[in-house]
């Protein structure tokens, strides 16, 4: 699906590359990880109630519906994460490990 | 008030890590073998109202601390872009170019003569200090005056739909805009009521986004009534009109005295369906949605500090109670900018420097009477202002009721409307906060920013009682989810 963000202006960034669920794709330096995802994709993440897909809402870390993680298991909020070139980010927690 | 000198319980909070780093008002202080240091002055909020109130400490000789979340300075309204962005302040602030230009300007020569900390969340206060943590560490500040400016976040009324991909709040639109220069979607339509409604929507116009429809839901009469107290600055009320006069040249379809009806669409969304003025339903294509009703205070803070609150009929929100010039009910702590009343940035860049004044004299070191009294002054426009936009663009208290059972409320843990109504009727809760732990309302991770106000309303509807005795969520530390924490050292 074609992005749910358009971009309007300051196209003319050197690009970051990073991967979304194992996908990589392309974003712009100084990107949120939110413009990131959703100049490419349509959707952020899948709400854990079963209420379907999420996107955000609030853009300024109010909300708390933009958290994707990275490999490290670390949370991020996507709204206020900048992009840095090689970010492996999953758009759902991965389950701990299992104790041995 | 707390005096120099006293303990500091906060420093010894268990899983605390104590990261070394310098104490409020080291420069001046220096550390104690024990790592204590004096108790400082703490400044939460690098908005127009914190920024202006650290300068005013700065000027009085102090060295306050300034604790700002984001990466940068300017707040909402002054957001920056990021540094490698090149639009110039024209292009990101429109009229208010000249404001921010110099805010930021101000804010640079200050940022060395304070203990500035940016990408730092406060995020509990406790026992006369200030939580903060960045990144994985945290710190207790001890303060002898604290002035928390925490600003605002958009009211918003739930309507069927809205968790779906593709609807924002208002203000997250702007910010898509002025922060990351993107659009919510290639055809949003903006719903909602107040003065942000169509600044964002000329901001998107012009940014040469098709624009589908701006619809608000208050009718054109109400606005007319309000005219006089708007009027209490003709050029803000100007300029507001000005920019409807240019969305309507654009053709950009406006309606007010509107009903949302639902968001439509499956993972994403097609079209918004509305009631006109009439009561005939409309649906508008679309593929986003910017949804706002207005401004809330952020003011769980204040709740930690234990400042005592007062129900405010015209924002139809609880806030705390202060003086004039922002003191609390607690000594030391001082209010300032949209997190104490919705007032605008002007007022904020105001209130910062008399909240600063108060504190200053409350430490014995009184500024001159003069500035006092002309801060107050320039204030009082803004204070019938107020009341002008609450009631030119009020919120839609009566669309709670007429919610479907069905229709989320609370976002984070997709609670519905029907879940609240039965917590507040069957199980018989008799406030909110009661109804929050039967239905979870308001206990999700963003701690009831989002459905607080619209859940009290659904609340006291199903109840039959006035909103003020349907109670007030409760603030509860942290304020915002905390990363996860460095365990302290050996
Ligand atoms: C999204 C949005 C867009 C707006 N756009 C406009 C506009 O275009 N024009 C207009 O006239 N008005 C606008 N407003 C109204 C605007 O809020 C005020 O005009 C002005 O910014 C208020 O200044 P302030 O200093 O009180 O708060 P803010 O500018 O909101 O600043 C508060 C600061 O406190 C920080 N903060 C909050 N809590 C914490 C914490 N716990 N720890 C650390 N830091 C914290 C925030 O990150 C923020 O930087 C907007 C409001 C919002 C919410």
């Amino acid at each position: 699906m074609a992005g749910q963000f358009q971009r309007v202006d300051e196209r003319n960034r050197s690009t970051v590359r990073l991967e979304i669920d194992r996908v990589p794709v392309t974003a712009l330096a100084g990107d949120t990880l939110m413009v990131a995802i959703l100049t490419n994709t349509g959707q952020l993440r899948a709400s854990e109630f079963g209420d379907g897909a999420r996107a955000g809402f609030c853009l300024m870390g109010a909300c708390q519906d933009c958290w994707v993680w990275n490999e490290e298991g670390e949370r991020l909020r996507a709204c206020s994460t900048t992009v840095a070139e090689g970010m492996r980010i999953l758009t759902r927690e991965a389950p701990w490990p299992s104790p041995a | 008030m707390a005096e120099p000198g006293m303990s500091q319980p906060g420093m010894s909070q268990p899983g605390m890590s104590q990261p070394g780093m310098s104490q409020p008002g080291m420069s001046q202080t220096g550390m104690s073998q024990t790592g204590m240091s004096q108790p400082g002055i703490v400044v939460i909020g690098a908005g127009p109202a914190g920024i202006r109130a650290a300068a005013r400490l700065a000027e009085a000789g102090l060295c306050p601390v300034l604790i700002e979340e984001g990466e940068r300075d300017g707040g909402q309204i002054y957001r920056r872009q990021p540094p490698n962005f090149s639009r110039p302040p024209e292009a990101l602030y429109g009229a208010e170019a000249a404001k921010a230009t110099a805010l930021h300007r101000d804010f640079e020569a200050l940022r060395e003569r304070i203990d500035y900390r940016p990408g730092t969340l406060a995020w509990a206060i406790r026992d006369q200090a200030v939580l903060t943590v960045r990144g994985a560490r945290t710190e207790s500040l001890p303060f002898r005056a604290l002035i928390i400016a925490a600003g605002a976040t958009d009211r918003i009324m739930p309507v069927p739909g809205w968790t779906l991909p593709g609807v924002y709040s208002l203000g997250g639109a702007q910010i898509a805009l002025k922060a990351q220069a993107c659009a919510i979607g290639a055809r949003p339509v903006f719903m909602g009521t107040g003065p942000l409604l169509y600044l964002v929507a000329w901001q998107y116009a012009k940014a040469g986004v098709a624009v589908q429809a701006v619809l608000d839901t208050t009718p054109f009469a109400t606005r007319l009534a309000a005219l006089r107290d708007l009027a209490a600055r003709p050029s803000v009320l100007l300029r507001g009109m000005r920019y409807v006069l240019a969305l309507r040249r654009r053709g950009i379809r406006l309606a007010t005295g509107i009903t949302p009806v639902a968001v439509e669409g499956e993972g994403g969304i097609v079209a918004l369906r509305w009631r006109d003025k009439a009561g005939a339903e409309q649906r508008s294509e679309c593929d986003a949605v910017g949804l706002g009703y207005g401004l809330r205070s952020e003011t769980q803070l204040a709740d930690l500090a234990k400042c005592r609150f007062a129900y405010d009929p015209v924002a139809r929100q609880w806030l705390p109670e202060l003086d004039e010039d922002g003191r609390s009910s607690v000594a030391g702590v001082y209010l300032a900018g949209d997190g104490a009343m919705v007032r605008g940035a002007d007022a904020a860049e105001l209130a910062g420097r008399l909240a600063a004044c108060a504190a200053l004299a409350d430490l014995g070191q009184p500024p001159p009477a003069t500035e006092i009294a002309d801060l107050r002054r320039a204030l009082r426009p803004m204070n019938r202002f107020r009341r002008g936009l609450e009631a030119g663009f009020p919120w839609p208290a009566q669309l709670a009721a007429g919610l479907p059972d069905e229709t989320i409320v609370c976002r984070c843990e997709a609670i519905t409307a029907g879940e609240l109504r039965r917590a507040a009727t069957d199980l018989d809760a008799p406030e909110v906060n009661r109804a929050k732990a039967f239905s979870r309302v308001g206990m999700g991770r963003c701690q009831g920013r989002m459905c607080g106000l619209a859940g009290a309303e659904i609340f006291a509807a199903a109840r039959g009682v006035p909103i003020e005795e349907a109670g007030r969520l409760r603030g509860a530390a942290p304020v915002k989810p905390l990363p996860m924490i460095e365990e302290p050292g050996p």
